[in-house]
């Protein structure tokens, strides 16, 4: 290996890194502000600067590639100087704003400047002023802060995939705007505010909220989507201030998707804080007692077989293990978690979960795309899908159209016939699957929902496994899912699937077959009410709540823990970082005391009992943050229907997907924007 | 220098004419296929040249099509060259170079004669709509400063005077002729010594 001086030290360095990479090897630090470990080079912020033996002129270090025996020194006079006299020219037009600024705490320029900057100005001239840019409803912009770093511009050319934001003008007139001063249409597109190292882009939600050192920080999971991106979450009293991504180079590396940052203040409204019972078709404040008087006595008068449990999108395994305990306890067999009839082989892990992980995608060599829509499903797949397509231009196949994915793919095929060729090898594209060493097979639930889709399911798994596509290198086969809590509840069976029939709930649901409908936090299951007693447990009052019969208040995601099983089957802790308003209580001590009610036993000692039986239900279960320990079953499959149909991508309301969602301000937005681009360009 | 001003009153259209079409595909001759982009210079130069020496946004979205290029792209290039203009200029676009030979032989003098004749203000027209006028930095013409360029002649060896004359025959439509003020043939030495071989200047 190569060795680089640095600081009169020795290191050895790989070929292909920069001087600045070295440097940090060599745990020196280099101030920077342009540059960004996942984004091109610029090389435009000069503040990198360090001297290089032999050089008359300090060198930026971010652009410079190390080579063999140079030797650098990142502490000397000259480069001090030179830092120094970076730091004045970026503060010759940047405005004293810090008191006033959002960024103020966590500013790199405020940090740099303290650290390497010169303690006064000699600019004595006016400063520039710069008109603010409009980027939409969640990006704040003061633009007569902006140093040109063009960090922005280049995360939303190469990471979100969409061209919007240039610099125009040039020198000191410079600036940064965006195409015709229109909201960013990416949904990754509030990454720049983490983004900015001054306080241009800031948070339009969050400004004037609150100072960065006065928030509680606590780490978790995010459930809007069944991707599981870490984040960190900012309190300050009870409310959910902000939040914002954490890294972890398995899911979703350093960003997160607009809907995970920005469904927080959906957290402060419409929320459930009292039992509520319907009474001359009003609903009334009720108490804890009655509700669960109420509760029990319908439990035990209806018939078992007309009960049904339904949970929802955002919960985590202790809710839905606890809550088919109960149901068990109870003897009632209708439960599910789907919000849509799709059909899903539970039997293996492997069925169900997406085989090849969001890290293997970038080792991938050809994606096809079944009946998804990555981008509004699970964003962050599509990100990385994007940057596995920038990276090494690799094919991308899909049957049906899911509209723009910010990368080029070719629609291959639009109803099941030609997956049928596909499979059969009768189609061009075929042979390019074929050759390919490590595919990928993305099958959505929009695919799985068809009439034939059971058959997509079990052709492409046995033809995948036929292809040795499915071995234990490599598993091409690859389930999206759409919700945080469907892995986990397909791990701990709660679902009413048996082995010949795939839709048992379904269709005694749509058959009227119930009189009592239990929902858990489930406000997207689509039915009618008729004259079923509904009780609806949750955090939100949103759909399912005006119907509801009797309303048990639980706490939100962010503020119980939990185990969440993420859609690679990743087992992650989310935990618990506000507190739930009014007198809402936990969803396994409200099951608890049903159980007392109706059995005179608690169903769980302890919050730890709980989660201690969870975690032992869980399929092929290696360890936290891991991947699971999958089998391959090579199984026969189920012999299931085939029906020659168009495959058709349902459009999922991105920014409206789930109660917390739906109860933002900012989502509405955002969603009210989004819907006026659409209608300009279409000119209807 | 400014940020430029793009023009309040666009037109809705922009296309290439015939003649500029078949112009604009010799030159994407000149790349790669797949390197379109790289004729985004020469092609804003021919939109400007087509459009009375000014570029409309509709051209900046009409070259992104035709380059596969983000309209962004091309407007982040369109105001970054001061060669483009995103604002109508005058039939006689006056540049004064004003970079530092040109400033010692006078150029102030005849920037002061602009802002007489033509507008107080660079980059607006004259009120006859004839004119207008822009400072400039080196157009490489020192040997002969001060000096102006008019669309695409040169205008050398000014004065004050000649400037004057000059800018007024602007105003009339009726342009005088380009070249050295001073009767020189393009920039031969000034003195006038007679060769024992008989030749001028040789």
């Amino acid at each position: 290996m190569p060795k680089i001086i640095i600081n009169n030290k020795e290191i050895e360095f790989e070929n292909g890194m920069t001087v600045l990479q070295a440097c940090e090897l060599a745990g020196a630090e280099i101030p920077r502000f342009c540059y960004h470990e996942r984004l091109s080079i610029a090389g435009n912020c000069r503040m990198c600067l360090v001297e290089m033996e032999k050089s008359s002129k300090p060198i930026a270090s971010c652009a410079m590639p190390a080579t063999d025996g140079m030797n650098i020194k990142t502490n000397s006079v000259m480069v001090e100087k030179a830092r120094k006299g970076v730091m004045e020219f970026l503060l010759a037009n940047h405005p004293l704003d810090c008191p006033v600024c959002d960024q103020g705490g966590e500013c790199d320029l405020q940090d740099q400047s303290l650290y390497y900057g010169f303690d006064k100005s000699r600019f004595k001239e006016n400063k520039r002023e710069v008109k603010d840019k409009y980027m939409g409803p969640l990006i704040k912009t003061i633009m007569t802060r902006c140093i040109h770093c063009t960090r922005c511009v280049r995360f939303a050319t190469e990471i979100g995939g969409v061209t919007e934001i240039g610099a125009v003008g040039r020198g000191e007139n410079m600036e940064i705007t965006t195409y015709l001063e229109k909201s960013m249409e990416s949904e990754l597109s509030a990454n720049v505010i983490d983004l900015c190292p001054v306080g241009a882009l800031t948070s339009k939600p969050y400004t004037f909220e609150a100072r960065p050192w006065e928030l509680k920080k606590t780490e978790t999971i995010d459930v809007m989507d069944a991707v599981g991106s870490n984040i960190r979450v900012d309190t300050y009293g009870w409310e959910v201030k902000r939040i914002l991504p954490r890294l972890n180079n398995n899911i979703n590396e350093e960003w997160i998707s607009d809907k995970t940052r920005y469904a927080c203040d959906g957290l402060l409204k419409q929320r459930l804080d009292k039992p509520y019972k319907r009474e001359n078709g009003k609903l009334v404040e009720s108490s804890w007692d009655e509700v669960i008087k109420i509760t029990s006595s319908k439990l035990q008068e209806i018939d078992k077989e007309c009960i049904a449990g339904h949970i929802g999108d955002m919960q985590s395994m202790e809710n839905i293990y606890s809550f088919k305990c109960l149901l068990d306890s109870i003897g009632v067999s209708n439960f599910d978690f789907r919000e849509k009839p799709f059909f899903i082989n539970p039997e293996n892990k492997i069925n169900y979960i997406f085989n090849s992980s969001i890290k293997g995608i970038e080792d991938s060599d050809c994606i096809v795309l079944i009946g998804a829509n990555p981008r509004h499903e699970a964003t962050m797949v599509n990100a990385r899908i994007r940057k596995s397509f920038v990276n090494n231009k690799i094919p991308i196949l899909s049957f049906g159209n899911p509209g723009d994915l910010t990368y080029e793919y070719k629609i291959i095929g639009n109803s099941t016939e030609d997956i049928k060729k596909f499979i059969n090898k009768q189609s061009p594209y075929s042979d390019i699957f074929l050759k390919s060493k490590k595919p990928i097979v993305i099958i959505g639930e929009s695919a799985l929902e068809l009439q034939s889709g059971g058959y997509i399911f079990e052709e492409i798994k046995s033809f995948l496994i036929k292809n040795n596509f499915i071995n234990e290198n490599w598993n091409s086969l690859n389930i999206l899912l759409q919700n945080a809590s469907s892995v986990g509840a397909i791990d701990l069976g709660f679902h009413g699937i048996t082995k010949k029939e795939n839709f048992n709930f379904f269709k005694k649901l749509n058959d009227n077959n119930f009189k009592l409908l239990y929902l858990v936090g489930s406000d997207n299951l689509d039915f009618i009410k008729n004259d079923k007693f509904i009780i609806y447990q949750g955090s939100h009052g949103d759909r399912s709540a005006q119907i509801a019969d009797i309303i048990l208040p639980s706490p939100a995601y962010t503020e119980q823990n939990g185990l969440f099983i993420n859609l690679e089957g990743r087992l992650q802790k989310s935990n618990r970082s506000s507190f739930p308003p009014g007198i809402s209580k936990e969803d396994w001590k409200i099951f608890n005391l049903l159980s007392q009610q109706l059995k005179n036993s608690d169903l769980f000692k302890n919050f730890n009992e709980l989660r201690n039986n969870a975690l032992k239900n869980i399929k092929d279960h290696s360890d936290y943050d891991l991947l699971p320990n999958t089998s391959i079953s090579k199984s026969k499959s189920i012999p299931t229907d085939y029906k020659n149909e168009n495959i058709i991508i349902k459009e999922i309301d991105y920014y409206f997907s789930n109660s917390i969602a739906r109860s933002s301000k900012t989502m509405s937005d955002c969603r009210s924007v989004r819907s006026k681009n659409l209608k300009q360009r279409t000119g209807t | 220098m400014s940020l430029k001003k793009v023009h309040d009153k666009q037109p809705d259209d922009f296309e290439f004419t015939k003649e500029n079409l078949e112009t604009a595909n010799r030159i994407l001759k000149n790349y790669p296929k797949d390197k379109k982009k790289s004729a985004v210079m020469p092609l804003l130069y021919l939109a400007q040249e087509q459009n009375n020496n000014w570029i409309p946004l509709a051209a900046l979205k009409y070259l992104g099509k035709l380059l596969s290029m983000p309209y962004i792209n091309v407007y982040e290039i369109a105001t970054f060259y001061t060669m483009y203009n995103l604002s109508p200029v005058g039939k006689y676009f006056v540049q004064v170079c004003t970079t530092s030979p040109c400033l010692l032989r006078g150029a102030n003098e005849l920037v002061k004669t602009c802002q007489n004749k033509i507008s107080k203000k660079q980059e607006t027209l004259s009120e006859n709509g004839l004119c207008s006028w822009t400072e400039v930095e080196c157009l490489g013409a020192c040997v002969n400063a001060p000096m102006i360029q008019v669309n695409k002649d040169y205008y050398e060896d000014l004065n004050k005077n000649d400037m004057e004359k000059i800018l007024e025959s602007f105003m009339q439509d009726k342009p005088l002729k380009p070249g050295s003020y001073r009767g020189r043939l393009s920039s031969e030495p000034e003195i006038n010594e007679k060769k024992p071989n008989g030749i001028n200047n040789a």
